[in-house]
């Protein structure tokens, strides 16, 4: 049911672990199919310089997790603000229609992280 | 990596050596239409009665009790809606539409009982207790004179708890209500009577005890005037017309035969133990259902801070074949029914697993998981958000 990209993700996921030295911190649960991701970003001048995850979910959640870290990794947080569960899911050649809600998870943890480091640096975007 | 382990026998079961051979006649020359007056037809329709006998024997029924259906599902299907409709089911005239049933059957039973409360029916569902089981109070309390059904199953799916199916066909019987009972988890891995078991209705299905998929028994108490399912031809006495699965058929009293001089299970519920034993071993796993009164082959648990469907994904790279109750692994928003009717919290219900062994499992197969699985739980720890090490 999961691409090979999925799966690949799944089986090796990028960006596992924390940042000790965060400043911008994301977690967000789908209390309703039970997926929880925790984000640790290290942003410098606005550039997301390091990331990490941690993802309690089914395979699309830690697969979508460990894509969209890869996506945003390195980009502006203007851009990373782009980042929706649709480019996430395309760039792992599709999920399963009933695993498309599990990819929001990604999205919305990362953007929360860049709204924690925007209110601890005053700044809007 | 071509090994693989199947630890999932409650899902279904590879065909016994028996079965097929029971199959093979009626999938080559054997072709006749039991209804035909030629040989292989007359062939044909011996082949299901002889089935019927068989299968009635298994049970404690007489032949014409036993009725073959499509799947265990058509059979609960077909006892549920047949009961509560007054009007077409003789012995329930003077009764009402009350049904009283448990939190934790099976989808086949609770969505047939959901499509009845949408036409007119209310449903008593029981609760359970930690282990699964119903309190037998409850359900004397919640019979009223309008009840004209209580359906309970006898074994559960998930957590293999047994439940006091005689227990409860007593206080049916007191109280001249009819007692369906979903078997298909019990036929073939415990024994079943439907006399000691009080039942008026009991249905089963082939595939989970070496039969053939898609065959079905619906066993319906003498005196039941069953309505037909599917009108059409004369076969299953006019109750269930259509051409007969006459190969599945054999297949499944074959399959039933074999298993039960296969019973009981020890060496079945060793393995089981051994898994038991073995993953309790891994800090903040769990044992779900009843300690004692579990079908032997069903060794179910919850392991915290991880999630049921990647598990399954890891267990499948060892060529591991399981099943999980979380809600991702099924496609549904929450996790399974009967997990969250024992209590569990959403997040560690999400954390569920299934291995249900058989008769072709073997200790190499028991050793194989215990040492692939606590790798896979601390892996799966390790990324967890929800995990910390205390
Ligand atoms: C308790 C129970 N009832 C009913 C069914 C449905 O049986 P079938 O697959 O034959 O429709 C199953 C099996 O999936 C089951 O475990
Ligand atoms: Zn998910």
């Amino acid at each position: 049911m999961y691409s090979d990209k999925v799966m690949e993700h799944f089986t090796n996921p990028r960006n596992i672990g924390e940042l000790p030295d965060a400043n911008g911190v994301g977690e967000v649960g789908n209390s309703k199919c039970g997926d929880i991701m925790k984000v640790f970003m290290k942003i410098e001048d606005d550039v997301i310089v390091d990331i990490r995850f941690k993802t309690f979910g089914c395979g699309a959640a830690v697969a979508t997790s460990s894509m969209a870290t890869e996506l945003v990794k390195g980009k502006t947080i203007e851009e990373a603000m782009k980042v929706t569960n649709k480019s996430v899911a395309e760039a792992l050649d599709g999920l399963p229609a009933i695993k498309m809600h599990c990819s929001l998870l990604a999205e919305e943890a990362i953007k929360a992280a860049i709204q924690n480091y925007c209110e601890r640096e005053n700044k809007v975007l | 990596m071509n090994k693989t382990v199947y630890l999932d026998n409650a899902a279904t079961t590879r065909l016994s050596d028996a079965a097929f051979e029971a199959m093979l006649p009626y999938l080559t020359d054997g072709y006749g239409n039991p209804s035909s007056i030629y040989s292989i037809g007359r062939e044909a329709k011996n082949a299901i009665e002889n089935a019927r006998n068989t299968v009635a024997k298994a049970i404690g029924a007489s032949p014409e009790e036993i009725f073959f259906t499509g799947s265990g599902t058509e059979s609960d299907n077909w006892a549920i809606k047949s009961a509560a409709n007054a009007a077409l089911f003789a012995a329930n005239a003077k009764k009402g539409r009350h049904i009283i049933s448990s939190a934790i059957e099976h989808p086949a039973v609770l969505n047939s009982l959901k499509n009845l409360e949408k036409n007119g029916c209310e449903v008593t569902y029981l609760g359970v207790d930690k282990h699964g089981q119903i309190d037998l109070d409850e359900l004397r309390r919640a019979i009223r004179s309008d009840t004209a059904l209580i359906t309970v199953m006898t074994a559960n799916n998930e957590i293999g708890t047994i439940l006091p199916i005689s227990e409860i066909g007593k206080i049916a019987k007191q109280h001249g209500v009819l007692l369906h009972t979903d078997a298909v988890q019990a036929v073939g891995h415990i024994p079943v009577d439907v006399g000691e078991m009080n039942v008026d209705l009991l249905s089963f299905s082939g595939h989970k005890f070496g039969g053939a998929k898609g065959v079905g028994v619906l066993y319906a108490k003498k005196g039941l005037l069953l309505p037909p399912l599917l009108h059409g031809g004369e076969q299953e006495r006019g109750r269930r017309a259509g051409t007969e699965n006459v190969a599945g058929i054999a297949s499944l009293a074959a399959a039933l035969d074999a298993a039960l001089t296969r019973l009981p299970l020890s060496g079945v519920e060793q393995m089981r133990n051994r898994l038991r034993d073995g993953l309790l071993q891994i800090p903040r796993s769990h044992f779900t259902g009843d300690p004692t009164n579990r079908l032997p082959g069903i060794a179910s648990f919850v392991f915290e801070a991880i999630e049921g469907e990647s598990m399954l994904l890891m267990l499948d790279q060892c060529g591991i074949c399981a099943s999980s109750g979380s809600a991702c692994s099924s496609g549904a928003l929450d996790p399974s029914h009967v997990l969250l009717a024992i209590g569990l919290p959403h997040e560690i219900a999400h954390g569920s697993l299934r291995l249900s062994v058989g008769t072709d499992n073997t200790d190499e197969d028991i050793s194989y998981v215990l040492e692939k699985m606590p790798g896979i739980v601390a892996r799966l720890r390790s990324m967890s958000p929800l995990w910390n090490e205390s």
